[in-house]
Protein backbone atom coordinates (compact mmCIF):
# COMPACT_ATOMS: atom_id res chain seq x y z
CA UNK A 1 0.00 0.00 0.00
CA UNK A 2 1.31 3.42 -0.76
CA UNK A 3 1.16 5.93 2.04
CA UNK A 4 3.27 8.90 3.02
CA UNK A 5 5.90 8.57 5.72
CA UNK A 6 7.88 11.35 7.35
CA UNK A 7 11.56 10.52 6.97
CA UNK A 8 15.06 12.00 7.08
CA UNK A 9 16.92 12.01 3.78
CA UNK A 10 19.65 9.70 5.08
CA UNK A 11 17.12 7.16 6.38
CA UNK A 12 15.19 7.34 3.12
CA UNK A 13 18.36 6.26 1.29
CA UNK A 14 18.49 3.19 3.51
CA UNK A 15 14.84 2.25 3.13
CA UNK A 16 14.93 2.88 -0.63
CA UNK A 17 17.93 0.56 -0.92
CA UNK A 18 16.05 -2.17 0.95
CA UNK A 19 13.01 -1.79 -1.30
CA UNK A 20 15.42 -2.02 -4.25
CA UNK A 21 16.51 -5.45 -3.04
CA UNK A 22 19.81 -4.37 -1.50
CA UNK A 23 20.67 -6.67 1.40
CA UNK A 24 24.33 -5.76 1.86
CA UNK A 25 25.72 -2.57 3.33
CA UNK A 26 29.32 -1.86 4.32
CA UNK A 27 30.29 1.50 5.82
CA UNK A 28 32.36 3.49 8.27
CA UNK A 29 30.97 6.24 10.53
CA UNK A 30 31.25 9.87 9.46
CA UNK A 31 29.05 12.95 9.91
CA UNK A 32 26.69 13.99 8.28
CA UNK A 33 25.64 10.55 7.04
CA UNK A 34 25.53 8.66 10.34
CA UNK A 35 21.72 8.24 10.33
CA UNK A 36 22.07 5.97 7.29
CA UNK A 37 24.28 3.25 8.81
CA UNK A 38 22.34 3.56 12.08
CA UNK A 39 19.09 2.99 10.18
CA UNK A 40 20.46 0.05 8.20
CA UNK A 41 22.05 -1.56 11.26
CA UNK A 42 18.48 -1.75 12.58
CA UNK A 43 16.74 -2.67 9.32
CA UNK A 44 19.13 -5.16 7.69
CA UNK A 45 18.74 -7.86 10.35
CA UNK A 46 14.93 -7.53 10.00
CA UNK A 47 15.16 -8.47 6.30
CA UNK A 48 17.95 -11.06 6.73
CA UNK A 49 20.43 -8.64 5.26
CA UNK A 50 24.00 -7.79 6.18
CA UNK A 51 25.12 -4.60 7.88
CA UNK A 52 28.82 -4.46 8.56
CA UNK A 53 30.76 -1.58 10.09
CA UNK A 54 34.19 -1.84 8.47
CA UNK A 55 37.54 -0.71 9.87
CA UNK A 56 37.82 2.08 7.29
CA UNK A 57 36.26 3.44 4.12
CA UNK A 58 39.02 1.66 2.21
CA UNK A 59 37.90 -1.68 3.62
CA UNK A 60 34.22 -0.83 3.20
CA UNK A 61 34.56 -0.14 -0.52
CA UNK A 62 36.57 -3.33 -0.98
CA UNK A 63 33.86 -5.30 0.81
CA UNK A 64 31.48 -3.71 -1.68
CA UNK A 65 33.84 -4.90 -4.41
CA UNK A 66 33.66 -8.48 -3.11
CA UNK A 67 29.89 -8.47 -2.63
CA UNK A 68 29.30 -6.93 -6.08
CA UNK A 69 31.68 -9.44 -7.65
CA UNK A 70 29.63 -12.23 -6.12
CA UNK A 71 26.47 -10.87 -7.74
CA UNK A 72 24.43 -9.24 -4.98
CA UNK A 73 23.04 -5.71 -4.76
CA UNK A 74 25.31 -3.76 -2.43
CA UNK A 75 25.69 -0.22 -1.14
CA UNK A 76 28.10 1.90 0.89
CA UNK A 77 27.83 5.46 2.08
CA UNK A 78 30.12 8.09 3.44
CA UNK A 79 30.83 11.80 3.42
CA UNK A 80 33.54 13.69 1.58
CA UNK A 81 36.77 12.71 3.43
CA UNK A 82 35.61 9.10 3.50
CA UNK A 83 34.65 9.17 -0.16
CA UNK A 84 38.18 10.34 -0.96
CA UNK A 85 39.44 7.14 0.68
CA UNK A 86 37.05 5.07 -1.43
CA UNK A 87 38.40 6.36 -4.72
CA UNK A 88 40.89 3.55 -5.35
CA UNK A 89 38.12 1.03 -4.83
CA UNK A 90 35.71 2.93 -7.09
CA UNK A 91 38.28 2.92 -9.90
CA UNK A 92 38.59 -0.87 -9.50
CA UNK A 93 34.77 -1.25 -9.47
CA UNK A 94 34.54 0.76 -12.68
CA UNK A 95 37.29 -1.21 -14.40
CA UNK A 96 35.99 -4.61 -13.30
CA UNK A 97 32.48 -3.40 -14.24
CA UNK A 98 30.86 -4.24 -10.92
CA UNK A 99 27.35 -2.87 -10.23
CA UNK A 100 27.31 -1.05 -6.91
CA UNK A 101 25.88 2.07 -5.25
CA UNK A 102 28.03 4.60 -3.40
CA UNK A 103 26.44 7.52 -1.51
CA UNK A 104 28.28 10.73 -0.77
CA UNK A 105 26.50 13.00 1.73
CA UNK A 106 28.82 15.91 1.01
CA UNK A 107 30.37 18.14 3.65
CA UNK A 108 32.73 21.05 3.24
CA UNK A 109 36.40 20.51 2.45
CA UNK A 110 39.20 20.46 1.60
CA UNK A 111 40.83 18.43 4.35
CA UNK A 112 38.79 17.59 7.40
CA UNK A 113 36.80 20.76 6.67
CA UNK A 114 33.52 20.95 8.48
CA UNK A 115 30.35 18.89 8.71
CA UNK A 116 28.16 21.58 7.17
CA UNK A 117 26.68 21.08 3.67
CA UNK A 118 28.67 21.52 0.52
CA UNK A 119 28.74 20.60 -3.16
CA UNK A 120 32.48 20.71 -3.51
CA UNK A 121 32.91 17.03 -4.46
CA UNK A 122 31.32 17.56 -7.89
CA UNK A 123 34.64 17.25 -9.71
CA UNK A 124 35.56 14.15 -7.73
CA UNK A 125 32.21 12.52 -8.48
CA UNK A 126 31.77 13.31 -12.17
CA UNK A 127 35.32 13.65 -13.46
CA UNK A 128 36.62 10.35 -12.15
CA UNK A 129 37.97 10.90 -8.66
CA UNK A 130 40.17 7.84 -8.79
CA UNK A 131 42.79 6.96 -11.39
CA UNK A 132 42.16 6.04 -15.01
CA UNK A 133 39.57 6.94 -17.64
CA UNK A 134 36.25 6.00 -16.09
CA UNK A 135 32.90 7.37 -15.02
CA UNK A 136 30.42 6.65 -12.27
CA UNK A 137 26.76 7.31 -12.93
CA UNK A 138 26.07 10.27 -10.64
CA UNK A 139 22.52 11.07 -9.47
CA UNK A 140 21.71 14.23 -7.52
CA UNK A 141 18.24 14.29 -5.89
CA UNK A 142 16.81 17.49 -4.39
CA UNK A 143 14.07 16.12 -2.11
CA UNK A 144 13.59 13.15 0.16
CA UNK A 145 11.05 11.71 -2.30
CA UNK A 146 13.50 12.06 -5.15
CA UNK A 147 16.15 10.34 -3.00
CA UNK A 148 13.90 7.29 -2.88
CA UNK A 149 13.27 7.34 -6.62
CA UNK A 150 16.90 7.88 -7.56
CA UNK A 151 18.35 5.30 -5.15
CA UNK A 152 16.13 2.71 -6.83
CA UNK A 153 17.15 3.99 -10.24
CA UNK A 154 20.81 3.86 -9.19
CA UNK A 155 20.55 0.13 -8.43
CA UNK A 156 18.79 -0.53 -11.75
CA UNK A 157 21.25 1.51 -13.81
CA UNK A 158 24.24 -0.02 -11.99
CA UNK A 159 23.02 -3.53 -12.81
CA UNK A 160 22.03 -2.64 -16.36
CA UNK A 161 25.34 -1.01 -17.28
CA UNK A 162 27.55 -3.01 -14.89
CA UNK A 163 28.89 0.20 -13.45
CA UNK A 164 29.19 1.89 -10.06
CA UNK A 165 26.48 4.52 -9.47
CA UNK A 166 26.78 7.37 -7.01
CA UNK A 167 24.12 9.26 -5.07
CA UNK A 168 25.44 12.75 -4.46
CA UNK A 169 23.61 14.92 -1.94
CA UNK A 170 24.63 17.50 0.62
CA UNK A 171 24.32 17.24 4.36
CA UNK A 172 21.18 19.39 4.59
CA UNK A 173 19.13 17.05 2.42
CA UNK A 174 20.49 14.09 4.37
CA UNK A 175 19.22 15.58 7.63
CA UNK A 176 15.98 17.03 6.26
CA UNK A 177 12.63 15.46 7.23
CA UNK A 178 10.03 15.27 4.45
CA UNK A 179 7.06 13.10 3.59
CA UNK A 180 7.85 10.23 1.20
CA UNK A 181 5.79 7.67 -0.62
CA UNK A 182 7.45 4.31 -1.19
CA UNK A 183 4.62 3.17 -3.48
CA UNK A 184 4.20 -0.45 -4.53
CA UNK A 185 7.62 -0.72 -6.12
CA UNK A 186 9.07 -4.18 -6.82
CA UNK A 187 12.71 -4.44 -7.83
CA UNK A 188 13.68 -6.23 -11.02
CA UNK A 189 16.80 -8.33 -10.76
CA UNK A 190 18.99 -9.12 -13.74
CA UNK A 191 20.89 -12.35 -14.31
CA UNK A 192 24.58 -12.12 -13.44
CA UNK A 193 26.20 -15.13 -15.10
CA UNK A 194 29.60 -13.42 -14.74
CA UNK A 195 29.46 -13.36 -10.93
CA UNK A 196 32.05 -15.16 -8.80
CA UNK A 197 29.78 -17.16 -6.49
CA UNK A 198 30.95 -20.73 -6.98
CA UNK A 199 31.50 -22.51 -10.31
CA UNK A 200 28.91 -25.28 -9.99
CA UNK A 201 27.92 -26.54 -13.46
CA UNK A 202 29.92 -23.90 -15.26
CA UNK A 203 33.46 -22.78 -16.05
CA UNK A 204 35.15 -20.70 -13.34
CA UNK A 205 34.60 -16.94 -13.47
CA UNK A 206 37.48 -14.53 -12.98
CA UNK A 207 36.92 -10.91 -11.99
CA UNK A 208 39.87 -8.61 -12.44
CA UNK A 209 40.93 -5.17 -13.58
CA UNK A 210 44.41 -6.10 -14.76
CA UNK A 211 45.07 -6.40 -18.52
CA UNK A 212 48.82 -6.46 -18.60
CA UNK A 213 49.24 -6.32 -22.39
CA UNK A 214 48.74 -2.65 -23.41
CA UNK A 215 46.90 -3.79 -26.53
CA UNK A 216 44.36 -5.58 -24.33
CA UNK A 217 44.18 -2.68 -21.92
CA UNK A 218 43.45 -0.29 -24.77
CA UNK A 219 40.68 -2.57 -26.01
CA UNK A 220 39.29 -2.71 -22.47
CA UNK A 221 39.33 1.09 -22.33
CA UNK A 222 37.67 1.38 -25.72
CA UNK A 223 34.89 -0.94 -24.57
CA UNK A 224 34.38 1.14 -21.43
CA UNK A 225 34.30 4.35 -23.48
CA UNK A 226 31.69 2.84 -25.77
CA UNK A 227 29.58 1.99 -22.75
CA UNK A 228 29.97 5.54 -21.38
CA UNK A 229 28.89 6.96 -24.75
CA UNK A 230 25.77 4.77 -24.66
CA UNK A 231 24.98 5.85 -21.09
CA UNK A 232 25.46 9.47 -22.09
CA UNK A 233 23.09 8.99 -25.03
CA UNK A 234 20.35 7.28 -23.00
CA UNK A 235 20.45 8.38 -19.40
CA UNK A 236 20.60 12.19 -19.27
CA UNK A 237 18.01 13.53 -16.84
CA UNK A 238 17.15 17.08 -15.84
CA UNK A 239 14.32 19.28 -14.64
CA UNK A 240 13.24 22.57 -16.22
CA UNK A 241 11.14 24.90 -14.13
CA UNK A 242 9.61 28.15 -15.42
CA UNK A 243 11.88 27.94 -18.42
CA UNK A 244 9.21 28.32 -21.20
CA UNK A 245 9.49 32.11 -21.48
CA UNK A 246 12.70 32.65 -19.51
CA UNK A 247 15.41 35.13 -20.53
CA UNK A 248 17.63 34.15 -17.62
CA UNK A 249 18.48 30.53 -16.82
CA UNK A 250 19.71 29.66 -13.34
CA UNK A 251 21.51 26.32 -13.29
CA UNK A 252 21.69 24.56 -9.96
CA UNK A 253 21.37 21.03 -8.57
CA UNK A 254 20.50 19.25 -5.35
CA UNK A 255 19.39 21.14 -2.26
CA UNK A 256 20.71 24.44 -3.65
CA UNK A 257 18.16 24.28 -6.47
CA UNK A 258 15.39 24.67 -3.89
CA UNK A 259 16.81 27.94 -2.61
CA UNK A 260 17.12 28.98 -6.27
CA UNK A 261 13.43 28.17 -6.83
CA UNK A 262 12.43 30.52 -4.02
CA UNK A 263 14.60 33.26 -5.52
CA UNK A 264 13.04 32.67 -8.93
CA UNK A 265 9.53 32.92 -7.45
CA UNK A 266 10.44 36.25 -5.89
CA UNK A 267 11.91 37.53 -9.17
CA UNK A 268 8.87 36.33 -11.12
CA UNK A 269 6.63 38.36 -8.79
CA UNK A 270 8.47 41.37 -10.15
CA UNK A 271 8.01 40.27 -13.72
CA UNK A 272 11.58 39.04 -14.26
CA UNK A 273 11.57 36.18 -16.75
CA UNK A 274 13.82 33.65 -15.07
CA UNK A 275 13.73 29.86 -14.81
CA UNK A 276 15.65 26.94 -13.35
CA UNK A 277 17.63 24.27 -15.16
CA UNK A 278 18.40 21.44 -12.73
CA UNK A 279 20.67 18.56 -13.73
CA UNK A 280 19.41 15.36 -12.07
CA UNK A 281 22.13 13.19 -13.56
CA UNK A 282 25.44 14.98 -13.04
CA UNK A 283 27.09 12.26 -15.07
CA UNK A 284 25.97 11.82 -17.73
CA UNK A 285 25.57 15.61 -17.78
CA UNK A 286 22.23 16.62 -19.37
CA UNK A 287 23.93 18.31 -22.32
CA UNK A 288 21.09 17.90 -24.79
CA UNK A 289 18.42 19.69 -22.74
CA UNK A 290 20.91 22.28 -21.57
CA UNK A 291 21.86 23.03 -25.16
CA UNK A 292 18.19 23.51 -26.16
CA UNK A 293 17.70 25.93 -23.28
CA UNK A 294 20.85 27.89 -24.05
CA UNK A 295 19.42 28.45 -27.52
CA UNK A 296 16.37 30.14 -25.97
CA UNK A 297 17.71 32.29 -23.11
CA UNK A 298 19.98 35.35 -22.95
CA UNK A 299 22.12 34.80 -19.85
CA UNK A 300 23.10 32.04 -17.47
CA UNK A 301 23.64 32.13 -13.71
CA UNK A 302 25.13 29.11 -11.97
CA UNK A 303 24.61 28.62 -8.23
CA UNK A 304 26.56 26.00 -6.31
CA UNK A 305 27.89 25.31 -2.81
CA UNK A 306 31.45 25.39 -4.14
CA UNK A 307 34.02 27.67 -5.74
CA UNK A 308 32.45 26.78 -9.09
CA UNK A 309 32.63 23.20 -10.31
CA UNK A 310 29.48 22.31 -12.28
CA UNK A 311 29.87 25.69 -13.98
CA UNK A 312 32.70 24.16 -16.04
CA UNK A 313 30.30 21.65 -17.61
CA UNK A 314 27.77 24.42 -18.23
CA UNK A 315 30.47 26.46 -19.96
CA UNK A 316 31.53 23.49 -22.11
CA UNK A 317 27.99 23.11 -23.45
CA UNK A 318 27.53 26.89 -23.72
CA UNK A 319 30.76 27.05 -25.70
CA UNK A 320 31.03 30.85 -25.43
CA UNK A 321 27.54 31.61 -26.70
CA UNK A 322 26.09 33.40 -23.66
CA UNK A 323 27.51 35.27 -20.67
CA UNK A 324 27.78 32.92 -17.66
CA UNK A 325 28.00 34.25 -14.12
CA UNK A 326 28.43 32.44 -10.84
CA UNK A 327 27.22 32.66 -7.29
CA UNK A 328 28.64 30.22 -4.77
CA UNK A 329 29.27 29.81 -1.09
CA UNK A 330 31.91 27.56 0.41
CA UNK A 331 32.97 26.02 3.67
CA UNK A 332 29.51 24.92 4.72
CA UNK A 333 27.82 28.30 4.21
CA UNK A 334 24.65 28.50 2.12
CA UNK A 335 23.40 31.42 0.03
CA UNK A 336 20.13 33.07 1.04
CA UNK A 337 17.12 33.50 -1.24
CA UNK A 338 17.91 37.22 -1.12
CA UNK A 339 21.53 36.70 -2.32
CA UNK A 340 20.41 34.71 -5.34
CA UNK A 341 17.56 37.11 -6.07
CA UNK A 342 20.10 39.98 -6.09
CA UNK A 343 22.22 38.14 -8.67
CA UNK A 344 19.16 37.53 -10.84
CA UNK A 345 18.15 41.18 -10.52
CA UNK A 346 21.65 42.34 -11.55
CA UNK A 347 21.48 40.25 -14.71
CA UNK A 348 17.95 41.47 -15.40
CA UNK A 349 19.00 45.11 -15.10
CA UNK A 350 21.95 44.49 -17.42
CA UNK A 351 19.68 42.87 -20.01
CA UNK A 352 17.19 45.78 -19.73
CA UNK A 353 19.90 48.38 -20.27
CA UNK A 354 21.16 46.42 -23.30
CA UNK A 355 17.64 46.27 -24.73
CA UNK B 1 60.43 -45.64 -9.06
CA UNK B 2 58.06 -43.71 -11.24
CA UNK B 3 56.64 -40.53 -9.78
CA UNK B 4 53.35 -39.55 -11.31
CA UNK B 5 52.18 -36.02 -10.61
CA UNK B 6 48.49 -35.91 -10.98
CA UNK B 7 47.11 -32.47 -11.58
CA UNK B 8 44.62 -31.54 -8.86
CA UNK B 9 41.17 -30.78 -10.26
CA UNK B 10 41.27 -27.37 -8.59
CA UNK B 11 44.21 -26.39 -10.81
CA UNK B 12 43.78 -25.55 -14.49
CA UNK B 13 45.72 -27.55 -17.03
CA UNK B 14 48.25 -24.82 -17.78
CA UNK B 15 51.90 -24.39 -16.81
CA UNK B 16 52.75 -21.87 -14.08
CA UNK B 17 54.35 -18.66 -15.29
CA UNK B 18 56.35 -18.09 -12.09
CA UNK B 19 60.15 -17.92 -12.25
CA UNK B 20 62.07 -21.19 -12.16
CA UNK B 21 62.31 -22.50 -8.62
CA UNK B 22 59.76 -20.05 -7.22
CA UNK B 23 57.70 -21.59 -4.42
CA UNK B 24 54.43 -19.92 -5.55
CA UNK B 25 53.84 -22.95 -7.83
CA UNK B 26 54.07 -25.59 -5.11
CA UNK B 27 51.90 -23.46 -2.81
CA UNK B 28 49.21 -23.19 -5.51
CA UNK B 29 49.33 -26.95 -5.84
CA UNK B 30 48.94 -27.48 -2.10
CA UNK B 31 45.96 -25.13 -1.95
CA UNK B 32 44.34 -26.92 -4.89
CA UNK B 33 44.92 -30.31 -3.27
CA UNK B 34 43.35 -29.14 -0.02
CA UNK B 35 40.28 -27.90 -1.92
CA UNK B 36 40.01 -31.20 -3.81
CA UNK B 37 40.44 -33.33 -0.71
CA UNK B 38 37.42 -31.60 0.85
CA UNK B 39 35.43 -31.74 -2.41
CA UNK B 40 34.63 -28.03 -2.26
CA UNK B 41 36.02 -26.73 -5.59
CA UNK B 42 32.64 -25.64 -6.91
CA UNK B 43 31.86 -23.85 -3.67
CA UNK B 44 35.23 -22.15 -3.31
CA UNK B 45 36.09 -18.60 -4.36
CA UNK B 46 39.68 -17.40 -4.28
CA UNK B 47 40.79 -13.80 -3.88
CA UNK B 48 44.11 -13.02 -5.55
CA UNK B 49 46.47 -10.24 -4.42
CA UNK B 50 48.53 -7.61 -6.13
CA UNK B 51 51.91 -9.28 -6.28
CA UNK B 52 53.36 -12.10 -8.33
CA UNK B 53 50.19 -14.16 -7.72
CA UNK B 54 47.94 -11.50 -9.29
CA UNK B 55 47.16 -13.91 -12.13
CA UNK B 56 46.13 -16.73 -9.77
CA UNK B 57 42.82 -16.95 -11.70
CA UNK B 58 44.84 -18.28 -14.64
CA UNK B 59 45.87 -21.25 -12.51
CA UNK B 60 43.08 -22.07 -10.05
CA UNK B 61 40.14 -23.95 -11.47
CA UNK B 62 37.57 -22.17 -9.31
CA UNK B 63 36.06 -18.67 -9.27
CA UNK B 64 38.66 -16.02 -8.47
CA UNK B 65 38.33 -12.31 -7.75
CA UNK B 66 41.43 -10.14 -8.06
CA UNK B 67 41.61 -7.58 -5.22
CA UNK B 68 43.39 -4.24 -5.02
CA UNK B 69 46.78 -4.28 -3.25
CA UNK B 70 46.32 -5.45 0.33
CA UNK B 71 42.53 -5.50 0.24
CA UNK B 72 41.96 -9.23 -0.28
CA UNK B 73 40.62 -9.85 3.26
CA UNK B 74 38.03 -7.08 2.79
CA UNK B 75 37.05 -8.41 -0.65
CA UNK B 76 36.78 -11.94 0.76
CA UNK B 77 34.66 -10.57 3.62
CA UNK B 78 32.28 -8.99 1.10
CA UNK B 79 31.90 -12.28 -0.77
CA UNK B 80 31.61 -14.47 2.33
CA UNK B 81 28.97 -12.20 3.89
CA UNK B 82 27.00 -12.42 0.64
CA UNK B 83 27.42 -16.20 0.32
CA UNK B 84 27.95 -17.70 3.78
CA UNK B 85 27.60 -21.20 2.30
CA UNK B 86 30.72 -20.72 0.12
CA UNK B 87 34.39 -21.12 1.05
CA UNK B 88 36.80 -18.24 0.65
CA UNK B 89 40.55 -18.11 0.52
CA UNK B 90 42.85 -15.16 0.02
CA UNK B 91 46.30 -15.66 -1.40
CA UNK B 92 48.64 -12.84 -0.32
CA UNK B 93 52.30 -11.92 -0.35
CA UNK B 94 54.11 -10.22 2.52
CA UNK B 95 53.90 -6.74 1.00
CA UNK B 96 50.22 -7.22 0.26
CA UNK B 97 49.32 -8.59 3.69
CA UNK B 98 51.86 -7.17 6.13
CA UNK B 99 52.41 -3.65 4.73
CA UNK B 100 49.64 -2.02 2.71
CA UNK B 101 46.98 -4.48 3.90
CA UNK B 102 47.65 -4.59 7.65
CA UNK B 103 44.34 -3.00 8.61
CA UNK B 104 42.37 -5.42 6.44
CA UNK B 105 44.09 -8.57 7.75
CA UNK B 106 43.95 -7.53 11.42
CA UNK B 107 40.25 -6.70 11.28
CA UNK B 108 39.24 -9.73 9.24
CA UNK B 109 40.98 -11.82 11.91
CA UNK B 110 39.43 -9.80 14.74
CA UNK B 111 35.96 -10.26 13.28
CA UNK B 112 36.63 -13.97 12.97
CA UNK B 113 35.73 -13.90 9.27
CA UNK B 114 35.24 -17.44 8.06
CA UNK B 115 38.00 -17.25 5.48
CA UNK B 116 41.33 -19.02 4.94
CA UNK B 117 44.35 -16.83 4.34
CA UNK B 118 47.32 -18.26 2.46
CA UNK B 119 50.17 -15.94 3.42
CA UNK B 120 53.29 -16.30 1.28
CA UNK B 121 56.28 -14.82 3.11
CA UNK B 122 59.29 -14.54 0.80
CA UNK B 123 60.86 -11.63 2.69
CA UNK B 124 60.78 -9.38 -0.36
CA UNK B 125 58.55 -7.60 -2.88
CA UNK B 126 58.69 -9.97 -5.85
CA UNK B 127 56.48 -8.40 -8.48
CA UNK B 128 57.94 -4.89 -8.28
CA UNK B 129 61.51 -6.14 -8.54
CA UNK B 130 62.89 -6.88 -5.09
CA UNK B 131 62.29 -3.99 -2.70
CA UNK B 132 62.27 -4.32 1.09
CA UNK B 133 59.19 -6.04 2.51
CA UNK B 134 57.90 -5.73 6.08
CA UNK B 135 59.29 -9.26 6.52
CA UNK B 136 62.75 -8.54 5.06
CA UNK B 137 65.35 -9.75 7.58
CA UNK B 138 67.84 -7.46 9.32
CA UNK B 139 70.95 -7.21 7.20
CA UNK B 140 69.13 -8.50 4.10
CA UNK B 141 70.04 -6.59 0.95
CA UNK B 142 67.19 -5.54 -1.31
CA UNK B 143 66.65 -2.92 -3.99
CA UNK B 144 65.67 -0.37 -1.34
CA UNK B 145 68.02 -1.60 1.42
CA UNK B 146 71.24 -1.72 -0.62
CA UNK B 147 73.38 -1.73 2.56
CA UNK B 148 71.23 -4.35 4.23
CA UNK B 149 68.12 -3.73 6.35
CA UNK B 150 69.04 -1.65 9.34
CA UNK B 151 66.79 -1.70 12.41
CA UNK B 152 67.12 2.01 13.13
CA UNK B 153 66.72 3.18 9.56
CA UNK B 154 64.25 0.63 8.18
CA UNK B 155 62.48 -0.81 11.20
CA UNK B 156 62.32 -4.45 12.24
CA UNK B 157 60.69 -7.36 10.42
CA UNK B 158 57.09 -8.20 11.33
CA UNK B 159 56.14 -11.66 12.57
CA UNK B 160 52.56 -11.97 11.34
CA UNK B 161 51.50 -15.16 13.17
CA UNK B 162 52.72 -13.78 16.50
CA UNK B 163 50.95 -10.49 15.75
CA UNK B 164 47.57 -12.07 15.00
CA UNK B 165 47.50 -14.89 17.54
CA UNK B 166 46.10 -12.70 20.33
CA UNK B 167 42.91 -11.97 18.41
CA UNK B 168 39.92 -13.92 19.66
CA UNK B 169 38.36 -14.27 16.21
CA UNK B 170 41.23 -16.52 15.13
CA UNK B 171 40.57 -20.25 15.03
CA UNK B 172 43.84 -21.51 13.62
CA UNK B 173 47.20 -20.01 12.70
CA UNK B 174 50.30 -21.97 11.76
CA UNK B 175 53.65 -21.08 10.22
CA UNK B 176 55.11 -23.68 7.89
CA UNK B 177 57.94 -23.80 5.36
CA UNK B 178 58.53 -24.95 1.81
CA UNK B 179 62.29 -25.56 1.87
CA UNK B 180 62.28 -29.38 1.77
CA UNK B 181 59.84 -32.26 1.14
CA UNK B 182 59.32 -32.97 4.82
CA UNK B 183 58.24 -29.41 5.46
CA UNK B 184 56.13 -29.30 2.32
CA UNK B 185 54.21 -32.27 3.67
CA UNK B 186 53.71 -30.42 6.94
CA UNK B 187 52.52 -27.36 5.01
CA UNK B 188 50.09 -29.44 3.02
CA UNK B 189 48.51 -30.76 6.22
CA UNK B 190 48.24 -27.27 7.68
CA UNK B 191 46.52 -25.84 4.60
CA UNK B 192 44.03 -28.68 4.53
CA UNK B 193 43.31 -28.22 8.22
CA UNK B 194 42.67 -24.51 7.70
CA UNK B 195 40.09 -25.21 4.99
CA UNK B 196 38.61 -27.96 7.16
CA UNK B 197 38.13 -25.43 9.98
CA UNK B 198 36.39 -23.11 7.56
CA UNK B 199 34.07 -25.89 6.44
CA UNK B 200 33.30 -26.46 10.14
CA UNK B 201 32.66 -22.71 10.53
CA UNK B 202 35.21 -22.36 13.33
CA UNK B 203 36.58 -18.91 12.62
CA UNK B 204 39.44 -17.12 10.89
CA UNK B 205 42.33 -19.29 9.67
CA UNK B 206 45.75 -18.30 8.34
CA UNK B 207 48.72 -20.33 7.15
CA UNK B 208 52.02 -18.49 6.72
CA UNK B 209 54.36 -20.22 4.29
CA UNK B 210 58.06 -19.33 4.34
CA UNK B 211 58.95 -19.14 0.67
CA UNK B 212 61.64 -18.15 -1.78
CA UNK B 213 62.11 -15.57 -4.49
CA UNK B 214 65.21 -16.79 -6.34
CA UNK B 215 64.96 -14.01 -8.94
CA UNK B 216 65.05 -11.11 -6.52
CA UNK B 217 67.22 -12.81 -3.93
CA UNK B 218 69.77 -13.22 -6.73
CA UNK B 219 70.25 -16.92 -6.04
CA UNK B 220 69.66 -20.24 -7.75
CA UNK B 221 66.59 -22.16 -6.62
CA UNK B 222 68.75 -24.54 -4.56
CA UNK B 223 70.70 -21.70 -2.92
CA UNK B 224 67.38 -20.02 -2.13
CA UNK B 225 66.03 -23.03 -0.27
CA UNK B 226 69.23 -23.18 1.75
CA UNK B 227 69.10 -19.43 2.49
CA UNK B 228 65.50 -19.79 3.66
CA UNK B 229 66.44 -22.63 6.00
CA UNK B 230 69.49 -20.91 7.43
CA UNK B 231 68.16 -17.36 7.70
CA UNK B 232 64.38 -17.32 7.82
CA UNK B 233 63.74 -20.31 10.08
CA UNK B 234 65.64 -18.85 13.08
CA UNK B 235 63.64 -15.60 12.95
CA UNK B 236 60.29 -16.99 11.80
CA UNK B 237 59.80 -19.96 14.11
CA UNK B 238 57.66 -22.70 12.65
CA UNK B 239 54.70 -24.01 14.54
CA UNK B 240 51.08 -23.65 15.52
CA UNK B 241 50.39 -20.21 16.97
CA UNK B 242 46.73 -20.73 17.67
CA UNK B 243 44.41 -23.68 17.40
CA UNK B 244 41.00 -23.67 19.05
CA UNK B 245 40.70 -27.37 18.22
C1 LIG C 1 48.25 0.77 -4.35
C2 LIG C 1 49.42 0.09 -4.93
N1 LIG C 1 50.66 0.37 -4.45
C3 LIG C 1 51.73 -0.25 -4.98
C4 LIG C 1 51.61 -1.17 -5.99
C5 LIG C 1 52.84 -1.81 -6.59
N2 LIG C 1 53.04 -3.19 -6.15
C6 LIG C 1 52.68 -4.22 -6.92
S1 LIG C 1 53.04 -5.70 -6.25
C7 LIG C 1 53.75 -4.98 -4.90
C8 LIG C 1 54.38 -5.80 -3.81
C9 LIG C 1 54.30 -7.24 -4.01
O1 LIG C 1 55.02 -7.92 -3.05
P1 LIG C 1 54.41 -9.10 -2.19
O2 LIG C 1 53.09 -8.72 -1.66
O3 LIG C 1 55.43 -9.47 -1.18
O4 LIG C 1 54.16 -10.28 -3.24
P2 LIG C 1 55.18 -11.07 -4.17
O5 LIG C 1 55.22 -10.34 -5.47
O6 LIG C 1 56.52 -11.09 -3.48
O7 LIG C 1 54.57 -12.42 -4.32
C10 LIG C 1 53.68 -3.59 -5.00
C11 LIG C 1 54.25 -2.67 -3.99
C12 LIG C 1 50.30 -1.43 -6.47
N3 LIG C 1 50.06 -2.27 -7.46
N4 LIG C 1 49.23 -0.80 -5.92
S1 LIG D 1 59.75 -12.61 -8.81
FE1 LIG D 1 60.13 -13.94 -7.07
S2 LIG D 1 58.10 -14.32 -6.12
FE2 LIG D 1 57.79 -13.51 -8.22
S3 LIG D 1 57.59 -15.31 -9.51
FE3 LIG D 1 59.71 -14.70 -9.61
S4 LIG D 1 60.70 -15.88 -7.98
FE4 LIG D 1 58.50 -15.97 -7.62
Amino acid sequence: MSEKKLMKGNEAIGEAAITAGCRHFFGYPITPQSELPAYLSKRMPQVEGVFLQAESEVSAINMVYGAAASGVRVMTSSSSPGVSLKQEGISYLASSELPSVVCNIMRAGPGLGTIQPSQSDYFQAVKGGGHGDYHCLVLAPNSVQEIVDLVRLAFDLADHYKNPAMILIDGVLGQMMEPVDFGNYKPTFVEKPWAANGCKDRKPNAITSIHIDPKDMEQHNLRLQKKYALISEKEQRSEEWMMEDADIMVASYGMTSRIVKSAIRKAREEGIKVGLFRPITLWPFPEKKLDENINRVKEILVVELSAGQMIEDIKLVNNGRLPVSFHGRMGGMTPSVEDIYDEIKKIHDRLTVKA
Amino acid sequence: MKVVFERPEALQNVPFTYCAGCTHGIIHRMVAEAIDSLGIREKTIGVSPVGCAVFAYDFFNCDVVAAAHGRAPAVATGIKRSHPDKYLFTYQGDGDLAAIGTAEIVHAAARGERITVIFVNNAIYGMTGGQMAPTTLLGQKTDTTPYGRDARANGLPIRVCELLQSLDGVAYIERVSTHDPKHVLQAQKAIKKAFQYQVEDKGFTLIELLSTCPSNWGMTPVESLKWLEENMLPYYKLGVYKDIG
